[in-house]
């Protein structure tokens, strides 16, 4: 089912603070097979905040996770993110194309810390496969 | 100026452990029958695990630098076999930048294709 065009402007509740643990930090860079000792998070990190949010987004819109591809992400940063932040994020739906039966869904995510402060924006790019799409 | 380019190894077990750290459970980067029933080749990697190689190839290259922007289109897609794993290159070229900014145009690639559209970082120095 295609994605309602009238959630192209809308902004979702932030999400509840996430916070920035040394062992989320180790984790996360254990994961990609590097190691972090301290100081700056890896420049990724902050996609599990604004990964956070577009899941909600797609649990509000009922669209299934499996049936998303990720097209693009960018992310501007004010400052890097610290062991000890509290990161949450505010989704916006940027916009929206049917391409070939896909939604091509563009989402922006501002990224604050625990004083509200922006500390990353990242842009997200989002291919919801249609179900005929199947091989 | 051409930089050293870095050569990584994606696995399944890495992409299970990605999931859990990053929060992203897409059963297309875990569960090879959800992802055929998409019309995906196989298990693929997330996109975000590429580019965080692409970041960490950057954070190796400039130690002393902190990330201004970073950002990619995802244009193919890396199959991680069930065995084995998937070879990722991180190559990378520096421009001369303007404010002090230093932009590093990558070029990532798999089995000799790109796998990311344009990937690019514009650092300045911490």
């Amino acid at each position: 089912m295609p994605v309602d065009p009238s959630i192209v402007g809308r902004s979702f509740p932030p999400t509840r603070p996430y916070p920035v643990t040394a062992e989320a930090l180790r984790a996360f860079a254990a994961a990609t097979g590097g190691a972090w000792t301290g100081g700056p998070a890896p420049a990724t990190f902050p996609i599990v905040t604004a990964f956070e949010a577009m899941n909600a987004f797609l649990e509000a819109e009922q669209v299934a996770l499996h049936r998303i591809v990720h097209g693009e992400q960018r992310f501007a940063y004010e400052r890097p993110v610290v062991e000890g932040d509290e990161l949450t994020a505010t989704l916006t739906v940027t916009s929206l194309r049917q391409i070939g039966g896909n939604d091509i869904i563009g989402t922006t995510s501002e990224v604050t810390d625990a004083t509200g402060a922006l500390v990353c924006t990242t842009g997200a790019t989002l291919v919801h496969r249609a179900d005929g799409s199947e091989a | 100026m051409s930089l050293e380019p870095r050569t990584f190894t994606i696995t399944r077990a890495d992409l299970v452990a990605y999931a859990a750290a990053s929060g992203d459970h897409n059963p297309i980067h875990t569960d090879e029958a959800v992802a055929t029933s998409v019309g995906l080749p196989g298990v693929i990697a997330h996109g975000m695990y590429t580019l965080a190689l692409a970041a960490r190839a950057v954070a190796d290259w400039f130690p002393e630098h902190e990330v201004v922007t970073l950002g990619c289109k995802f244009t193919s897609p890396v199959v991680v076999p069930a065995e084995g794993g998937a070879e990722v290159v991180v190559a990378g070229e520096e421009k001369g930048g303007e404010d002090g900014l230093t932009t590093v145009a990558l070029t990532v690639t798999h089995e000799g294709q790109k796998v990311l559209g344009m990937p690019k970082a514009v650092l300045r120095r911490a």
